[in-house]
Formats: structure tokens, sequence, C-alpha cells
């Protein structure tokens, strides 16, 4: 996403972007009224935020905002190390990326829900269920990214670096991870957002704790004004993780000429 | 057939103001071969935009055979400066061609002999079907002008349309233009930075001062009809108005620099 | 490329996957364990576990449906994604007021609605095919903005000089120059829509894959389930490849662009 241009443009949008944030939560209060919607159909925005505004200080919602943010970070964590160093690896060595490029075109597009059923006999309804899910959504994301950002380091750059007599080592670290980096950071970006979503699939389906769980119990419990007010708990939850990463990728990539966009596969 | 009478152009954005142009005034008559110079930055994309009716004037009047122009005139062709990123990277050549015949409402058959004709014209028949990022920049040159051509416009607008092609190219892409218009007789406004150029090509040329721009000069150019990129170039006469309108723009850069220096 | 070259790419495609069959064929075989079956066994009931029956084979009684529910969704979501997408991206203020708006709402990571939407639309069709626009829209909407955004005001002129407007504009202009960015959003949206058929299948439903898998993992069909993971895997990577085949050839000339600008220097 590119930068906005600065100067007194900035305001207008800022401007605007309020106001229309204000109209949707004015429309979100008054039209459910107007309409006469049921309250347990679509209540309105005030009952909404009095519901979670009840909810938020109980020991259980802490928990469940708790163990939900435990979850994606562990499990995008894990993704990243393990996508960056398999994608270096399979990314720089010519022939290991031919051999696996089918394996990785078959594998990634394997929907993880898929592995649901398996992980719940298998594991349980722990962490660890929450997990395997989550890592294997978002592995392929950096793995993917990390392979292309290897593929563009520039054979000019990589052989006056040879011909300087820098070992692997110096190699990997001032040529090939210079110009990967743009590349793995999108990968994160990318994943940051498919480990939140399905951190949320886990705890809806599997039952692992967390803000999904919630939202489950709240809904067969009749507490619609809850329902909605948790899913836009989880709204801001992902809010933050989007913009935090973005910003994150911004401080990270200062020095680079372009803060690259995703790159199609 | 083009009318321009005290045009004046002042861009205003949120933190600056930039007059483009103060005060111009000319014309083209129907069938003539105008060319238009002036330094770099004096306004001259602006000063076509506006007869194109892409962009509306601060003061002042512009009109196309003999309509004020309040929208893109029908029946006006232009070929952009930065000719590269007009053509439609999606579209073959001959479908960029063709589609402004085919937003006209023109038969099938009738298109394509359009199309074919034009790219004849421009020495393309052989890549209808390569995509424009697939060309030289000399040939995507030649794609524009060959969909302006086809487009059987009244009036032609070129703006720097060479600017970045090599020398031999450039010198076949003028006596393109010359042929062309030779055979078609269509009113044709040719903007260029290079007075060799502006001379060569033109029938007359109208020379602009640098900012704060005026027209500076109008002078006819009296040199026959049928040129020669080495012999009209050797006349003496060529050299006598070459010279006069590198006068006149020197002159008028250095009457920008008192006025900036006061 | 020659028959040797030619040959050597065909092994290196199958190499690594037939390899890893094998391994998975030879260590499974005679497996005591209830959660990992033998392959064999796996093999020998997928015929019937899925095809046997006719006309009530689960291949028509549930594979159908699930896509049949995945199509209509994303399909919706792209004809109101690209629709309203040309809308806000052609207007400056328009973006600039509903923007915020539609990051929050994408934020929302998806299967949180799942819930919400059982309790406003039922758990029939309906609410599946809304759970599933509600998740592919916000991806397709904002890439479809965003590649609006970006048409190059040269070409706009352009068309603008030759009289082209409206639907023509429209179809030879706008749609065209922003297909690299809709073509990303369509494809994020896609792998959601399939997470998403799969978990509201197995969050409340009567059919469907992700329903049948749950059903085998409940009583413990465990050869059964793993032809369910293996068949959902399948269906994943059939629409991937479709999505690609369709992506390659409507993006031919982005792709021509980029690689002539990266020969160019
Ligand atoms: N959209 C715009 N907004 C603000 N200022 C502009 C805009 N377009 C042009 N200008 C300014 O107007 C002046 C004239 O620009 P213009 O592009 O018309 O010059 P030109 O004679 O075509 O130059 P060149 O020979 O380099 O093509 C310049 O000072 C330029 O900075
Ligand atoms: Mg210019």
């Amino acid at each position: 996403m590119s930068a906005r241009p600065a100067g007194p443009q900035v305001p207008r949008t800022v401007v605007l972007g309020a106001t229309g944030l204000a109209l949707t939560a004015l429309a979100a209060e008054v039209l459910p009224r107007a309409l006469g919607i049921p309250g347990d159909v679509l209540p309105p925005l005030s009952v909404i935020l009095g519901a979670l505004a009840a909810e938020l200080p109980t020991p259980q919602f802490r928990a469940a905002l708790g163990a939900t943010v435990v979850q994606w970070g562990l499990g995008l964590a894990i993704a990243v190390v393990l996508g960056v160093s398999v994608g270096v690896v399979l990314g720089s060595v010519p022939w290991l990326r031919r051999l696996t490029a089918s394996t990785v075109e078959f594998l990634r597009p394997i929907p993880s829900v898929a592995l649901v059923p398996l992980a719940v006999l298998v594991l349980g309804t722990q962490l660890r269920s929450a997990l395997l899910l989550i890592v294997y959504a978002s592995f392929w994301q950096v793995l993917v990214q990390t392979m292309y950002g290897v593929a563009d380091v520039d054979p000019v750059a990589e052989q006056t670096a040879r011909s300087y007599g820098l070992g692997r080592w110096a190699r990997v670290r001032h040529v090939l991870w210079p110009t990967a980096q743009p590349y793995v950071a999108t990968g994160v970006r990318l994943a940051a957002a498919v480990a939140l979503i399905l951190a949320i699939t886990a705890e809806l389906v599997i039952g692992s704790p967390g803000l999904g769980r919630e939202i489950a119990a709240a809904q067969s419990g009749g507490a619609t004004a809850l329902v909605y007010g948790l899913v836009l708990v989880t709204g801001l939850l992902g809010l933050v993780v989007n913009v935090g990463v973005r910003a994150l990728e911004r401080r990270l990539l200062r020095w680079h000429v372009s803060v690259r966009g995703e790159v199609a596969p | 057939m083009l009318e321009v009478r005290g045009l004046r152009k002042v861009y205003t954005s949120r933190d600056r103001t930039v007059e483009a142009l103060r005060d111009i005034t000319f014309s083209v008559a129907a069938g003539e071969l105008v060319c238009l110079v002036g330094p770099s930055g004096c306004g001259k994309t602006t000063l076509l935009k506006c007869l194109a009716g892409l962009l509306g004037p601060t003061g002042g009047e512009v009109s196309v055979e003999g309509r004020p122009v309040s929208g893109p005139p029908p029946g006006m062709a232009v070929v952009f400066q930065v000719y590269g990123r007009s053509l439609f990277p999606w579209m073959t050549v001959a479908q960029n061609v063709e589609l402004p015949l085919r937003h006209k409402g023109r038969g099938r058959a009738e298109r394509r002999r359009l199309v074919t004709a034009a790219l004849a014209d421009v020495g393309l028949s052989h890549t209808p079907d390569a995509y424009p990022w697939q060309l030289s920049g000399g040939m995507q040159q030649r794609v524009a002008i060959a969909r302006a051509l086809a487009y059987e416009p009244h009036v032609m607008l070129m703006d720097e349309p060479f600017a970045a092609v090599d020398a031999q190219t450039r010198a076949d892409l003028e006596d393109l233009i010359r042929t062309l218009w030779d055979r078609t007789g269509v009113t044709t406004l040719f903007v260029t930075h290079d007075i060799d150029e502006a001379v060569y090509l033109g029938e007359r040329v109208v020379v602009l001062s640098s900012s704060p721009t005026v027209v500076q000069d109008d002078l006819p150019v009296d040199l026959p009809r049928e040129r020669d990129q080495l012999d009209t170039r050797a006349l003496p006469r060529f050299t006598e108005l070459r010279s006069r309108v590198y006068g006149e723009i020197r002159s008028a850069q250095r009457a920008a620099s008192r006025a900036d220096g006061a | 490329m020659s028959l040797g070259g030619r040959l050597r790419r065909a092994a290196e495609l199958v190499a690594l996957p037939a390899v890893l069959l094998a391994a998975w064929w030879v260590t499974s075989d005679g497996s005591e364990s209830f959660y990992f079956p033998p392959l064999r066994e796996v093999v020998g009931v997928l015929p019937e576990t899925w095809f046997a029956g006719g006309a009530d084979a689960r291949i028509v009684s549930d594979v159908l449906p699930s896509l049949a529910r995945l199509l209509t969704g994303y399909g919706l979501a792209a004809v109101v994604g690209v629709g309203a997408g040309l809308l806000i991206g052609s207007s400056p203020t328009l973006r600039a007021l509903v923007e915020p708006v539609l990051e929050v709402f994408r934020a929302v990571p998806p299967p949180a609605t799942v819930p919400l939407l059982v309790a406003v639309a039922g758990i029939d069709d309906r609410m599946k095919v809304l759970v599933i626009v509600f998740g592919c829209l916000w991806p397709i909407l904002l890439n479809t903005v965003e590649g609006v955004r970006a048409v190059d005001p040269v070409l706009a002129d352009t068309c603008r000089s030759y009289g082209i407007r409206g639907p023509g504009r429209v179809r030879s202009l706008v749609l065209r120059s922003a297909s690299p960015q809709i073509m990303t959003g369509l494809r994020q949206a896609l792998s959601v829509g399939i997470i998403l058929m799969v978990i509201s299948e197995m969050f409340a439903a009567s059919n469907g894959i992700g329903f049948t898998v749950v059903q085998f993992q409940r009583t413990f069909a465990v050869p059964q389930m793993w032809t369910g993971i293996i068949v959902l895997g399948l269906l994943g990577v059939t629409l991937a490849w479709v999505f690609r085949a369709v992506e390659t050839r409507v993006l031919r000339w982005y792709e021509g662009i980029r690689s002539a600008h990266r020969s160019g220097g």
C-alpha cells in the first residue's frame, strides 16, 4: 500500500474517514431501531457496546483474549522461522528448488481446515491443535514469498561478492538477506492475517480456548448482542494486527526504495 | 480551424500556484502544419491539453472548427508526449489502433480497412498482433501515430512525439509526418522543443517564450514543400530561419532571467 | 527444449511426490496406530466412501452442495466487490469516506461471523452462502479499489480525447487496467472462501464435505476420515489450478510487461 502524499491533503482524508466511521456507527445505532429489527437479529450499537462493556472486565474475557493472542503469536512465530529457513534453503539451491516445486504447489492450496478432524483426534482440543492449523496455513505464505525474494537476488551482486571471496554465510547475510527482506516482510504480513483467521477457526470448531470459543458459547446461549460485541473485538484485534505489521514493515524497510507489494505467484 | 485567444492557465494546488501560460494568442488555418516550439517547461503540453479539451483554461478562449472547446472536441486526435503510456498494454497493436474506431461506431469491415491502411502508412504492417511492450520506443510511437491516423481526424495534435527516439528513427518519423500531411491535408499542430525539427517540419513556426509564457514570434517557413533531410537542411534559408528562432528563444530566456533577477 | 531436458523436467516434477507417497505407503503398511491407518486401507475405502450409491453417493450429496454454496458465495462476492470497487475507486471523496470503514470490516476474521450469521440467518444454505460472501467480499473490494485508483492518467486522457466513456470506458480501460489487483483479491478470496465453506459446515449443517468429515471423526471412522481429508485437499488443489489457468490467461499482458521490464534492465 502506497504512502499518502504528505501535506495539507492528509487532514481532508482524515476528516472524511472519521465522518465515514461516525456515519456507520450512527447507522448501526439508528437503523435497527427505526426499521424495528428484532434485538436477536441486529441490536442497536449501544446495546452491543453495553453487552461488551459488561463482558470486558470479566477474567473469562481476558483469558480468552490472551489465549487468542498467544496462539496467534506463537503460531505465527513458528511459521515465520520455518518458512524463512526452508525458503532460503530451497530458494538458493537450484536443484532442490526444482525438485520440490511440484510438491510445494500441491501442498500449498490444501485448505488447512482439512486437518481439523485429524488435529482433534490426535492432539485433542488443546493449544497444540490450534497451533497445527495456524502454522500449516501461514507457513506457505512465508515460504513462497521468501523463495521469490531469494530468486530476485541480482546474479551480478552474487558473483561480485563471490569474487571478493565472501563465504557462503557472508553472502547470505550481505547479499541474499537484504534482497529477500522486503519479500519476507510481505510474507509475514499476509501470514499474520491468515494466522488470526485460523486461530479463530480453531477456537470455533475445535473448541480450543479463545475468543472464537467465547463467540460460539455466547451464540448458543442466545446472547446476540454479546456475539456482535465479541466479533467487534476480533475485528479490532485484526485491525491492530494489520496496522501493526504494516507499521513494523515500514520501519524495518525504511532504507528500501520501495516497500514492495504482494507478488503474484 | 484552431483559434486561441488570450489563453491563460494557472495550476493551483493546495500549497502553490504555477502560472503555466500567461497570454497566448494564435490560430491555425484548416490544412496547415504548424510547429510550436518553446523551452522545456514553458507550458507546451499545457497548451495542447487546453486545445484538446482535457484541461479547462483559467482565462481566455479556445475554439476548434468554430466551436468553443469545453470538452474533447470530436474529430480531433492527440498523440501524447508519453506515447508509451498512452497505448493499452492489454491490447495488441491492431486492437489499439482499432479501439477508437469501435467506439466511433464504425463497421467491422471498415475498421479492418482503416487499421490495415494506417499500420501500412507507418510501416508496421508486419506486427499487428504484437503487444506494445514487445516493441521498441520508435515502433510504439508509430503505433500511437497510426491510431491517430486511422481515426480520420480533422485536427491532429502531437506533443513532442520524437523526444525519446534515436536520430535515424527520428528523421524517418519526421519524413513520415510530412508525407502523411501532404497526402491527407489534415490540420496539424506539432509541439517540439527542437528548433531544427520545428523549421524542418512546419509550414509555420510559433515560438513560445519561457515562463511567464506568451507567444514570442510567429513566422512562416518559406521552404520548398518537398523536403529532404539532407538537401533541405543544407539550404541557406533553413539556416537563416533556424538562427532566427534560436535568437528569439535566447532573448526570451534572457528577458525571463532579468525579470527574475529584478 | 531437447527431449533429454524435457524428460529431466518431468522426472523432477514427479520424483519427490512419488518418493513421499511411497514412503507413506511403506511406513504406514502394517501400522497398528489407530489414528494413522495404512495408506493401503485408506485408498481401499475411498471409492466406497465417496462414489458408491449412485445418486446417493457422497460425491453427489455432499461434495456438490458444498461446491455449489462456495461458487454461489464467491460469485456474489466477486460481482458485488468488483462493482462497488469500481464505484468507490473512481471517486476520491467516496474512497476517503468509506475506506476506514472497509478496513474495519476487512479486519474481522471471517470465521468469527459464522456463529453470528447462524443466529441471524439460521443454519440453512443461506447462512453458509452469506458467510462465504462476507469473507470473500473485502479482499476483492479493497483490491479493486486499489486497482481502479491506479489507472494511468495518460490512458485516461487517451480515452477522453477519443470520446471513449461510460460502459465502454469501464470495459476497455478500467477493468483491464485494474485486473492484476482484482485477480490478487480474487485469489485471496478463494482460499478464504474454501475455509469458510468447510467451517460453516463443521459448525452447523446436515450435509457437505465439512459436515461429513467431522461425522467420520466423531464416529471414529478413521480411514474414512482420512479419505475426507484427501478429498478436501484435492478440491483445494483443483480449484487453485483452475484459478491459476484463468489468471494466466487474463494477465498474460501483465506478465509480459513484467518480464520485458526485467530483461530490459
Ligand atoms: N498538473 C500540474 N499541476 C501543477 N503544475 C503543473 C502541472 N502540469 C504542469 N505543471 C507546470 O506547468 C509548467 C508547464 O508544464 P508543461 O508540462 O506544460 O511544460 P512543457 O512545455 O510541456 O515541458 P516539456 O518540454 O518538458 O514537455 C511547468 O512549470 C510545470 O511544472
Ligand atoms: Mg510537454
